[in-house]
């Protein structure tokens, strides 16, 4: 028997509300497979299943709140046999011939009294999984609860058969306070606590150092423009996809700066899972991670990158998205500032930022002329690595950005 | 006739009939027994001696004939009512009222109107058993062609004639015997229409939809429920075609709760059809599912404690409504 058990989703998230089972009991789960969407303080996660086997039972109920680690589901293990269960949330056995009242006897088909139908029961000898049962609320309550903004999946019903009726819809509308009453202000206000759990945490753990470096995008420009004049609109590559894949690329000779620093004790990963600092459009950012980032090539990665900037702000990220980032990128794009020197997210020991690229005299060879320029930021960890490091780094980040032809690989 | 006045739902009738007699001679009056016994339920009491055997027709044991009198005189110009004694026995004139009365304007091209008003008993509750006691006005309400009109009140007894009289298509009436003997208060009004429900007793937790035999038994219900905090609404559909959607979804709007109450059969009666424009129209604005209270699923038993089991109650619409609530 597998436990599967709410993972945490960032490092900002002590506990999610179910939203929905996308797995029943009896269904087969692959590794990878979408098993549950999960509500965090910041959005909505399909979350992803990283074990193989067959539900045996569902544990949490949607509109469960519960802490990480919490075991919401049991897997049977490929192979395991089911240990059948009598009683609640368990399977049910029908005793064999139990089946049908409908009996040939001797003389032949016996009278059967009207309304002694056969009960619905399943074959003897199957198993009958027990659906979620469908939680029971009034249509003019659901309707009213979207007007107020109440969350339906905490009321407790006191209609018939505990169903969530107008009144309790309207009472707990009563109760919730006067500012709360909006669920977008709501989640505004929660993420913004989130972000400040996370970031205190940070600034309060992580012995952070800074560097930057001002790096000449000319050629990397130029190469763009010539590249996307051949692409049609939907193809084109912007300058941002660019600098993540120069990212990339450098942390693969810098692995002190890619990877998780968790109880006193540093794992480099492998591979790099580039966190991208989305802003959402109510306010405060989510980084979901675009997957083996230096592998990819750059038309591959832009996909993703707007893949990903839609989803977040739509709401529907998936887990290993939001979990799995070992560095964050940040970007403050056309309209942001000169330069960035951001705040590491743990459990991960670095942050890149970039400012705005724009164009900057340049002195180079004793001469001085106009490029378009950016500056390059480097937040890292000194329990991990040192300034010397950091700044080779941001050294080789600049030379990935002098290669496109390179990058675009 | 310029106060309110009490009179019996049978007066209001017979003053309804007496009065459209009086203000148009091609009104006339043809069925069982309305002229030398005065009507089998006294309606036309007196009638053959004011206005003659000439517009006081006494028919033979005959519906399927006399209902088709009545039909050739309405295409002919004049304005039939013809009472059918009972609902149990218009089913003998079925093919009249539904093939020919009701299709006729249809089947000519617009030709030929049915300007023809049959009057007919409805119900139980009189210990006359299973035979005497049907409720088919739903059978009736199932067709287009016909307008079917259920007076609960006396005010409705005493004004709904002349509009079906005026109407140029066939009206049905139902009135329901156990009505008959119910006096109160007839309003100083000059008329009512034959095209809306109306709310008989205002409330705001739940929705009693009724017509007919039912209505008192719905208000009774109510009063009771008022005695435990549950303010019933009380609608009267009074037309059961065309139904007034509009007026029941008014109803179910603001109670977000209903219980539809009569006296068919549940399986294809007509409260189911009240549930269904429910469901189509209100559905967002149900609290609870919609209840129903109609008779039992059996032939209307004659002994007298089984037919009371049998029939809607006020005992057992309040205990509908308590279903609704916790």
């Amino acid at each position: 028997m597998i436990d599967f058990k709410l993972p945490s989703l960032g490092a900002d998230m002590d506990e999610g509300v179910l939203l929905e089972w996308k797995v029943k009991p009896g269904d087969t789960v692959k590794k990878g497979q979408v098993v549950c969407v999960v509500d965090t303080a910041k959005a909505a996660i399909d979350v992803e299943s990283w074990q193989e086997g067959t539900v045996a039972e569902l544990l949490a109920q949607p509109g469960d709140k519960m802490p990480v680690g919490t075991v919401m589901m049991r897997l049977l293990a490929p192979g395991e046999a089911a240990t059948p269960k009598v009683g609640a949330g368990g399977i049910e056995h029908v005793p064999p011939g139990a089946a049908s009242p409908r009996k040939v006897g001797a003389g032949g088909i016996e009278h059967v009294p009207p309304g002694a139908a056969s009960p619905r029961k399943v074959s003897a000898g199957g198993t009958a999984p027990l659906a979620a049962e469908r939680r029971r609320i009034s249509p003019a309550a659901k309707k009213r609860a979207a007007e107020l903004g109440v969350d339906i999946d905490q009321l407790v019903g006191s209609g018939p058969q505990g169903a969530v009726t107008l009144e309790d819809v309207e009472k707990a509308a009563a109760q919730q306070p006067a500012t709360g009453a909006q669920p977008a202000a709501d989640r505004t206000r929660e993420m913004r606590q989130a972000i400040a759990a996370a970031m205190s945490h940070s600034k309060r753990e992580i012995p952070h150092y800074y560097v930057s470096e001002d790096i000449p995008l000319a050629r990397m420009l130029a190469w763009l423009e010539e590249t996307n004049a051949q692409r049609p609109m939907i193809d084109r590559l912007l300058p941002a996809a660019a600098l993540l894949k120069a990212v990339a690329r450098a942390l693969a000779d810098y692995p002190e700066l890619n990877g998780h620093y968790r109880d006193g004790a540093y794992q480099p990963a492998k591979a790099v899972h580039l966190g991208v600092a989305i802003a959402l459009r109510e306010g405060g950012l989510i980084a979901p991670a675009i997957l083996d980032a230096q592998a990819k090539p750059l038309t591959k990665l832009m996909q993703e990158l707007a893949d990903l900037v839609r989803r977040a702000r739509a709401g529907s990220m998936r887990s290993s998205e939001l979990s799995a980032a070992t560095v964050t990128v940040t970007n403050l794009g056309d309209q942001g500032s000169h330069g960035v020197f951001g705040v590491i997210t743990p459990p991960q020991v670095a942050l890149v930022g970039f400012g705005r690229i724009a164009e900057r005299p340049w002195a180079e060879n004793g001469g001085l002329k106009v490029l378009p320029v950016v500056t390059a930021s480097l937040s890292a960890d000194h329990r991990v690595s040192d300034g010397h490091r950091g700044a080779l780094f941001l050294r080789s980040l600049a030379d990935w950005l002098q290669q496109p032809e390179e990058l675009a690989r | 006739m310029s106060l309110s006045r009490r009179l019996t739902y049978r007066e209001a009738v017979r003053e309804a009939m007496q009065e459209a007699l009086r203000a148009d001679p091609r009104v006339f009056l043809m069925g069982e027994d309305v002229g030398r016994y005065g009507g089998t339920y006294a309606f036309s009491k007196g009638f053959l001696d004011e206005f003659g055997p000439e517009r006081i027709r006494d028919t033979p044991l005959s519906e399927l004939g006399f209902v088709g009198t009545g039909i050739g005189a309405a295409l002919g110009g004049l304005r039939p009512i013809v009472e059918v004694m009972t609902v149990n026995f218009s089913l003998l004139a079925l093919d009249q009222i539904v093939n020919t009365a009701a299709l006729l304007r249809h089947m000519s091209g617009g030709q030929f109107s049915v300007p023809l008003v049959i009057r007919m008993a409805t119900g139980a509750g009189r210990q006359l058993a299973a035979q005497h006691s049907h409720s088919l006005e739903g059978w009736y309400a199932h067709i287009p062609g016909i307008k079917v009109l259920t007076p609960a009140t006396i005010e409705d007894a005493r004004h709904m004639l002349w509009p079906a009289l005026a109407d140029p298509d066939p009206v049905v009436i139902f009135e329901h015997a156990g009505l008959f003997n119910m006096e109160g208060e007839l309003p100083d009004i000059d008329g009512v229409d034959i095209t809306t429900a109306k709310v008989r007793r205002a409330g705001r937790d739940v929705a009693l939809i009724t017509y007919g035999g039912c209505l008192p038994k719905a208000l009774a219900a109510a009063e009771t429920l008022a005695t435990e905090g549950i303010e019933a609404e009380v609608l009267d559909l009074r037309v059961l075609r065309p139904l007034d959607t509009a007026g029941i979804v008014a109803a179910v709007a603001k109670c977000h709760r209903a219980v539809v109450i009569d006296e068919n059969w549940k399986s294809g009666g007509f409260a189911a059809e009240v549930m269904a424009r429910i469901m189509e129209h209100a559905f967002y604005e149900l609290d609870a599912p919609v209840a129903r209270v109609c008779s039992e699923e059996v032939p209307i038993p004659y002994a007298k404690h089984l037919e009371e089991a049998a029939l809607p109650q006020p005992e057992k619409i309040v205990a509908a409504v308590k279903g609704l609530f916790a």
